[in-house]
């Protein structure tokens, strides 16, 4: 399948061009100190990490070009390890291209392929030793033998059940009930609708009994994002506008595509980003997306005072919060 | 003899009456390796896995893979008194109360980016030159095995500080796991030990991290060289290289000394970025809380073209029965990455297929004799550009007073219009850069210089080419593209009609070339004048 | 003077005697400047100060905010938004607006200090509103807590203005700026207002030492010297994957080139 017509011809290999060292003494002279001036450059390089390790303080900080203010220790450590390293590898580089033979050797290559007496053999024997193994005239030993190695596998596969419980309804539950008051993260203190201006925002956890700490798998699901704007504003159906407060709505933070926080409120467009991947909510219409790859909108949180005037959850989130899953019931 | 001479005789003899190997360390140490820079990259992904050895060993004396959470009082105020993992404690520890801790940090750090770096570099050199043709196609399919090992285990390493950008990082990967149907969440509850974040997963990747992956990646390294070794290194096509030799430098001493001389080379380059310059500062990101986040969020080089892909998927989500489907997720996350390895792994039995070409390879391709070839991969490189791109669309907004709604839109029209594009643009490249070969070959090469010819006529003098750098010019093959078989010789048709059109039409635009010049035309051009 | 005569033709001259002037004249102004201010702060009462800022309104702002600061279509109405707002926006450079792009950056100020309080007097005697405060009041220095300062950010600021402050990219090419080399009371004044795309952040649901905290940890982040060599913009791992192919694999595969070259 190859072009039938001549090709050039193989010229062969170039003729050897000798190097300055391979006849010239001195130059030869001069490469060997080269070598050695770069071995004693990386004993520099070693001599100044022994320095900066015990003779720089850790807290000497100096003024470099571009780099600003740095800190010293760390700087010349580094800069002495990697000139301890380099410079032996530049010598010993050096010293092959320079004075190492230079002369181009040529290797036989054979092909991969076995010759074809050796592969028959081969093939011969494997017949022959499997013949004696007897494999194929006793089924009942093959049968059994596939049987055993397929399912001990499944030991060291149910080993790994106890990596982790079952996930039960855990996905679709969070610590919000109703009742529950809303408290700033950190600082845990309950707010007051007055305490939101318009065009505010507050990061709100459920409030915890006494003595149950927050681990981080709560503020993983419990997360809400309050913001204010005026109720004139919002374009909601009348049951998510019942969900706002004096116009104060509650979204969970967790984004409903993967799970990063949904922090990045633009008052001026009321909308939410998502910094991962610039999903874009609508916070005026109950966070629809209208940019970016979620698919849903954030799950609201419905928002009422209680008798002191503190914000409540009047109801807990009725839709799993954060990333979808298969058994997610998303009407 | 000289006293050194003889304690080496010695010992080479004392080694081979137990070893019986003196013919095959001969064999050895005079086996010869090709040089050319782009077979160094190979090396410096080699290089840079010791160093991730080493330093990566160093860093374990004192990290704590634990979730349990602490108070710092470590050195640095600006977190002292705050509560956190004692993973990201004793990070902080490492980079501050350790002498040289952060450097060697530093170092694991940067030799990670480098190694994933080079990789790539490394695949694109055996892609675009054919190296991976038979014999080597195993290599290969190990080749892709490491690269996605190299994603893993880098992507895992990342989130060990426990710090708020890689505990976002973590975040996104549960979702990953959380969106396969149907076992998705019971994944997501196993990997996880629980509920997300949970108290195991750090000291679960730990294990994977530096046992699991660095065991399975020195077996498959090793194996790798061995193929190497035993299949003799491919060479550059030039005048006295063939398929049935290796042209180059010994073993001992000189590539002993210029490989080994590289591997501190590669450590003394990558301690000086560590030493320079700050990587993955995890003291200023804080300790990691899922309720906080920070603009810009971006996961290591090599993951920003999944980043990229994930920003860029329609919304997309399938709710039926009660049950939910995300698309969104699952199509850039586990799809198009598995089609692209997958295609990846398998391309060195896909052009076999369509060349027909079952033969040995030892020479290498110039990329411009393989235009399909070339073209296919300026057009993969195009696409993971594209989405690497939209990875980093956000600081690419403010850095280049863009938006990111403009560089999303341009990402997701430009992810399928760009590659094809890179496809034609780079094949008619090769072409004409065949056809520029031809010419040189021909005509020799234009010296400028101009002369009037008896008759008044003006032409500029070309000079001939060297013949070995004629014979480098038109040493290739141009196979032939294959004929489908419709009907056999009896005119029963081929049960494999389809199959067999659609190989004859990926071959044929394969086979794509401008003729190469012959010694035929040589001559002919040699009578002319 | 054999030494100026020696010299008054080198060809440095020009050039010295060009910048000797420059810098003679823009100290003197500085000083009259300072002088003159001065007397302005001491001699108006409240008043003229009010009736000065309405002035500047009418020359400078009316155009887009309204003759009574109401508001027009293209710019909101300022009743209401108090001196904070107007220091904050006035003061930063971002009022006047220079054209009419998605956000007001940060520039060189178009009024100086005097015209700026002026202003702000101005429109705070329209409708109560934030008051502004000056950078000695907030004494950050003194009170608040960095650590403490490093959480709220993470809490509160982070996810628009990045971890490390640098900024941030928002929807449509608006975009947070970067927190570094602001003066304090400019972020003080930004949490309480809320200018054009940021919350607001009440003293009620981030207390007044908070907020000083924030402005503790955003000092320390910027005055913080290198720890571990150059920053890389701090802006994480894009600059570093760049780094990564063009420093580290550049300088490598330079080097493999000079490697594998003969040597002559």
């Amino acid at each position: 399948m190859t072009n039938e017509i001549a090709p050039l011809t193989d010229p062969g290999l170039p003729e050897h061009v000798h190097r300055k060292a391979d006849v010239d003494e001195r130059a030869a002279k001069k490469a060997e100190r080269q070598v050695g001036i770069l071995f004693l450059l990386s004993v520099i390089g070693t001599l100044l990490f022994i320095f900066s390790y015990v003779g720089i303080d850790e807290d000497t900080f100096i003024f470099v070009p571009i780099m600003g203010t740095t800190n010293a220790h760390q700087l010349f450590l580094g800069l002495g390890l990697a000139m301890a390293l380099f410079f032996i590898g530049m010598a010993a580089v050096h010293w092959a291209k320079t004075l190492m033979p230079d002369h181009e050797v040529i290797d036989v290559r054979k092909e991969q392929r076995s010759k074809d007496e050796d592969r028959a053999d081969f093939v011969a024997t494997v017949k022959e030793r499997s013949a004696e193994a007897g494999l194929g005239r006793r089924p009942f030993i093959k049968r059994t033998m596939g049987l055993a190695l397929g399912l001990v596998g499944l030991s060291p596969i149910l080993l790994l059940r106890d990596l982790g419980p079952l996930p039960e309804n855990e996905l679709n539950e969070t610590n919000w009930a109703a009742g529950t008051r809303l408290v700033t993260d950190p600082g845990d203190r309950p707010i007051k609708p007055s305490d939101l201006e318009v065009g505010g925002v507050v990061q709100v956890q459920p409030a915890f009994p006494e003595g149950k700490e927050r681990h981080l798998d709560d503020i993983a699901k419990d997360s809400v994002l309050l913001i204010r704007i005026r109720p004139e504003e919002f374009n909601l159906d009348a049951e998510r506008f019942s969900w706002t407060y004096e116009g104060i709505i509650a979204f969970s933070k967790i984004c409903s595509h993967m799970g990063c926080a949904v922090a990045l409120y633009e008052q001026s467009t009321k909308h939410l980003l998502c910094p991962c991947h610039q999903s874009t909510f609508d916070v005026t219409r109950a966070a629809k997306v209208i940019f970016g790859p979620a698919a849903r909108p954030l799950p609201q949180l419905a928002i009422t005072v209680d008798s002191e005037g503190y914000l409540v959850a009047k109801a807990p989130f009725n839709e799993a919060v954060g990333p979808s899953f298969w058994e997610r019931d998303s009407k | 003899m000289s006293a050194r001479e003889r304690v080496a005789g010695n010992v080479a003899n004392y080694v081979d009456e137990r070893t019986g190997s003196a013919k095959w360390l001969k064999k050895t140490l005079t086996k010869v390796f090709p040089d050319h820079w782009s077979f160094m990259l190979g090396e410096i992904v080699l290089y840079s896995f010791i160093i991730l050895l080493l330093s990566g060993t160093f860093l374990t004396f004192w990290f704590d893979p634990s979730m349990r959470e602490v108070e710092y009082e470590g050195s640095y105020e600006p977190l002292s008194g705050l509560k956190m993992s004692a993973a990201y404690a004793s990070t902080l520890h490492i980079s501050f109360d350790v002498r040289g801790g952060l450097l060697m940090r530093q170092i694991h750090h940067w030799a990670a980016l480098i190694f994933m770096a080079a990789m790539v570099a490394h695949l694109m050199r055996v892609f675009f030159t054919g190296a991976f043709r038979k014999p080597r196609e195993f290599n290969w399919i190990i080749g892709v095995g490491l690269l996605t090992l190299g994603i893993v285990e880098g992507f895992l390493g990342y989130s060990l500080p426990d710090d708020l950008l890689s505990g976002t990082g973590i975040r996104i990967a549960e979702a990953i796991i959380q969106a396969i149907p149907v076992v998705g969440s019971y994944l997501a509850y196993f990997v996880f030990g629980g509920a997300f974040p949970g108290e195991m997963f750090i000291q679960r990747i730990y294990t994977v991290h530096i046992l699991l992956i660095p065991g399975i990646f020195l077996a498959l390294i090793t194996a790798h060289l061995m193929l190497v070794w035993y299949q003799k290194h491919t060479q550059y096509p030039g005048p006295g290289r063939t398929e049935k030799n290796v042209v180059g430098y010994p073993l001992m001493p000189v590539y002993m000394a210029k490989a080994g001389g590289f591997f501190f080379i590669v450590f003394g380059v990558t301690a000086f970025l560590g030493a320079v310059a700050s990587i993955n500062p995890i003291w200023i990101y804080g300790p990691y809380t899922p309720g906080q986040i920070g603009a810009g969020s971006q996961p290591d080089w090599y993951m920003g073209w999944l980043d990229g892909l994930v920003r860029m998927a329609p919304p997309l989500e399938t709710h039926a029965f009660g049950y939910t489907i995300s698309w969104n997720i699952l199509v850039p996350g586990l799809i198009i990455p598995g089609i692209i390895f997958t295609g990846m792994a398998l391309y060195p039995f896909i052009e076999s297929w369509m060349t027909g070409d079952k033969r040995e390879h030892h020479l290498l391709d110039r990329p411009r004799n393989a235009p399909n070839r070339t073209a296919l991969g300026a057009m993969s490189i195009t696409f993971m550009l594209v989405t690497l791109i939209n990875g980093g669309n956000d600081l690419l907004a403010t850095h280049f007073d863009l938006s990111i709604n403009q560089i999303m839109w341009f990402s997701r029209i430009g992810v399928f219009v760009l590659p094809p594009l890179a496809f034609v643009i780079t094949k008619r490249i090769c072409l004409s850069l065949q056809r520029a070969d031809r010419e040189l070959v021909l005509h020799g090469r234009e010296t400028g210089r101009l002369v009037m010819l008896p008759h008044g006529e003006f032409i500029e003098v070309h000079e001939a080419l060297s013949p070995e750098r004629a014979y480098t010019l038109t040493q290739h093959e141009q196979p032939a593209a294959i004929a489908p078989v419709v009907e056999d010789e009896n005119g029963v048709r081929n049960p494999k009609g389809a199959k067999a059109k659609l190989q004859a039409r990926l071959s044929r635009a394969h086979s794509e070339q401008i003729a190469k010049p012959t010694a035929k035309d040589m001559l002919e051009i040699e009578n002319h004048h | 003077m054999r030494f100026l005569s020696k010299y008054r033709r080198h060809r440095f001259a020009g050039p010295l005697l060009l910048l000797a002037g420059l810098l003679f004249v823009g100290f003197g102004y500085t000083v009259a400047q300072a002088a003159s201010e001065e007397a302005v702060l001491t001699s108006s009462d409240k008043a003229t100060l009010i009736a000065e800022g309405k002035e500047i309104f009418a020359r400078g702002c009316s155009s887009c905010h309204g003759l009574n600061a109401e508001g027009a279509g293209i710019a909101p109405s300022l009743i209401g938004v108090g001196a904070a707002s107007v220091d904050f926006q006035v003061a930063t450079g971002r009022m006047p607006m220079a054209d009419m792009s998605q956000q007001a950056m940060r520039k060189e100020p178009v009024y100086n200090e005097e015209e700026t309080a002026a202003l702000a007097a101005y429109v705070a005697s329209l409708a109560p509103g934030p008051a502004s405060v000056t950078n000695e009041e907030l004494a950050w220095e003194r009170s608040g807590d960095t650590a403490e300062g490093g959480e709220l950010f993470r809490n509160n600021c982070a996810m628009c203005h990045n971890l490390a402050g640098q900024g941030g990219a928002l929807t449509q090419g608006k975009y947070a700026p970067t927190v570094m080399g602001v003066e304090p009371k400019h972020i003080y004044e930004a949490m309480i207002t809320g200018p054009q795309a940021m919350p607001v952040f009440a003293d009620t649901t981030i207390t007044p030492e908070e907020k000083l905290s924030i402005i503790k940890w955003i000092k320390h982040a910027e005055n913080e010297p290198a720890l571990g060599g150059a920053a890389l913009g701090r802006v994480g791992p894009v600059t570093e994957g760049l780094l990564a192919w063009t420093l580290g694999l550049g300088l490598l595969i330079g080097i493999a080139v000079w490697l594998t070259t003969k040597a002559r």
